[in-house]
């Protein structure tokens, strides 16, 4: 593979990869508030 | 008994016979880095050890680095192993609060754009004539993050090592001289001025400690190859969160971290060696490692800009400046930047927020850069 192939490749499918990672993690952030939503814990009785 | 004096003697001045000016060069190079370190608190639990084992490298005939040598061991234990930076980052991730990524996600993107100026960096030290793995580990320079810079030039251009761990150092700790020009390049006063509302999304416990367990999951499926750095910082965290192992995340962040950061740092002092370091290829590092981080900076702004208009103006850019993974330091800066143009913008905990997300995407970028790597070929599964 030529220098120029494998730095294109690296830079495409890198920049696209590092981002489509962080996007899929952003939802699944989004997901786990979904299905671990928070709670104000209860105020003691008495 | 004449002749053995004079033997003697000899054994005294031989290290002062074999000084060459390459050492002496070295010498003021190391001291350097100890000024900046002591005198200006530049990085200084980093550049002290690095600047001392620069010393002792470069003194004639110690052999340090020798087959026997002792700085030798620990280099060979520790960094040609790739355990020293694995076991920062577990202190890493005990340090580290994801709190308000978890608040914000969707601003986790800019903490990926932060990370393209690895990438372009990449195709401009492939024009200058690196090779090919020399070019990825002065690129890593761009992830703004000493332990995975180290990672990665360990792992593919050891001999490159001691030029890319002090620029990696060297440059996230001029940070707030870097950022500040770049970013008021790139946005307008009206954007500079935009204040942010507040965002307020509680996030349970448990969330919290999924979250370092999904990650690693995830993006070491998604990208193999980086999994022992996801997988690290991941573990730090995951004690931090759980709150059941005090004692373990306590000494993550503490104990092991100093010790290791001690080692780690004479090690890649030992790697300064005169006949080494002193080359043009040097020069060109240093230069394409302040590019990599200048370039993160504008390309991070310039998604601000982009994530503004696509919000109708509710986004400072600014706030990309801070999607680098040099945390907390970034996101102060853009707080500072923030201020000096609107009194009443506070941009500290979104740029916290954009910080936390340039963390992670420092070592999810360098995980997709080896499992390509890997995918492509170029090296071992």
């Amino acid at each position: 593979m030529d220098t120029w192939t494998f730095g294109w490749t690296l830079a495409l499918i890198g920049m696209t990869g590092t981002m489509l990672v962080l996007w899929i993690l952003s939802l699944l952030i989004l997901l786990l508030k979904k299905i671990f939503p928070y709670q104000e814990s209860a105020p003691k009785k008495g | 008994m004449e002749s053995a004096l004079v033997s003697g003697l000899q054994g005294l001045v031989l290290g002062i016979l074999n000084l060459t000016p390459n050492h002496v060069i070295m010498l003021l190079v190391a001291s350097t880095l100890l000024y900046l370190g002591i005198k200006k608190g530049y990085e200084p639990l980093l550049l002290v050890p690095i600047g001392f084992g620069a010393i002792l490298v470069n003194i004639p005939l110690a052999d340090m680095m020798g087959k026997e040598g002792f700085l030798r061991f620990f280099y060979d234990a520790g960094v040609l192993t790739e355990v020293f930076p694995l076991l920062i980052f577990v202190g890493i991730g005990a340090m580290t609060d994801f709190q308000p990524l978890l608040e914000n996600p969707k601003i986790i993107l800019l903490g990926a754009a932060g990370q393209f100026g690895i990438f372009l960096t990449l195709l401009l030290a492939l024009a200058v004539g690196f090779d090919k793995l020399d070019a990825v580990a002065v690129s890593i320079i761009g992830a703004c993050d000493g332990p995975t810079a180290i990672y990665v030039s360990s792992k593919f251009a050891p001999h490159m090592l001691g030029a890319v761990s002090v620029a990696a150092y060297s440059y996230m700790s001029l940070v707030p001289l870097i950022q500040p020009p770049i970013m008021r390049a790139l946005t307008t006063e009206k954007e500079r001025v935009i204040v942010m509302g507040i965002v307020k999304q509680p996030v349970s416990k448990t969330t919290k400690i999924v979250f370092p367990i999904v990650v690693t999951i995830f993006a070491s499926i998604l990208a193999p190859k980086g999994a022992p750095l996801i997988g690290t910082v991941m573990l730090g965290n995951l004690m931090k969160e759980s709150g059941v192992v005090d004692r373990l995340k306590s000494a993550s962040e503490n104990e092991i971290t100093n010790i290791v950061t001690l080692l780690l740092g004479l090690c890649i002092g030992a790697t300064m060696e005169a006949d080494k370091f002193l080359r043009g290829q040097t020069l060109l590092v240093l230069a394409l490692g302040f590019i990599a981080i200048s370039l993160d900076t504008a390309v991070g702004v310039l998604f601000g800009k982009a994530m503004c208009l696509l919000t109708g103006g509710k986004i400072n850019p600014l706030i990309g400046a801070a999607g680098i993974s040099a945390f907390p330091m970034s996101a102060r800066v853009v707080q500072a930047e923030g201020q000096k143009y609107n009194k009443k913008s506070y941009l500290l905990m979104h740029a916290m927020s954009a910080n936390a997300g340039g963390q992670i995407g420092s070592v999810i970028a360098a995980a997709v850069m080896l499992s390509v790597l890997q995918g492509m070929g170029i090296v071992g599964g």
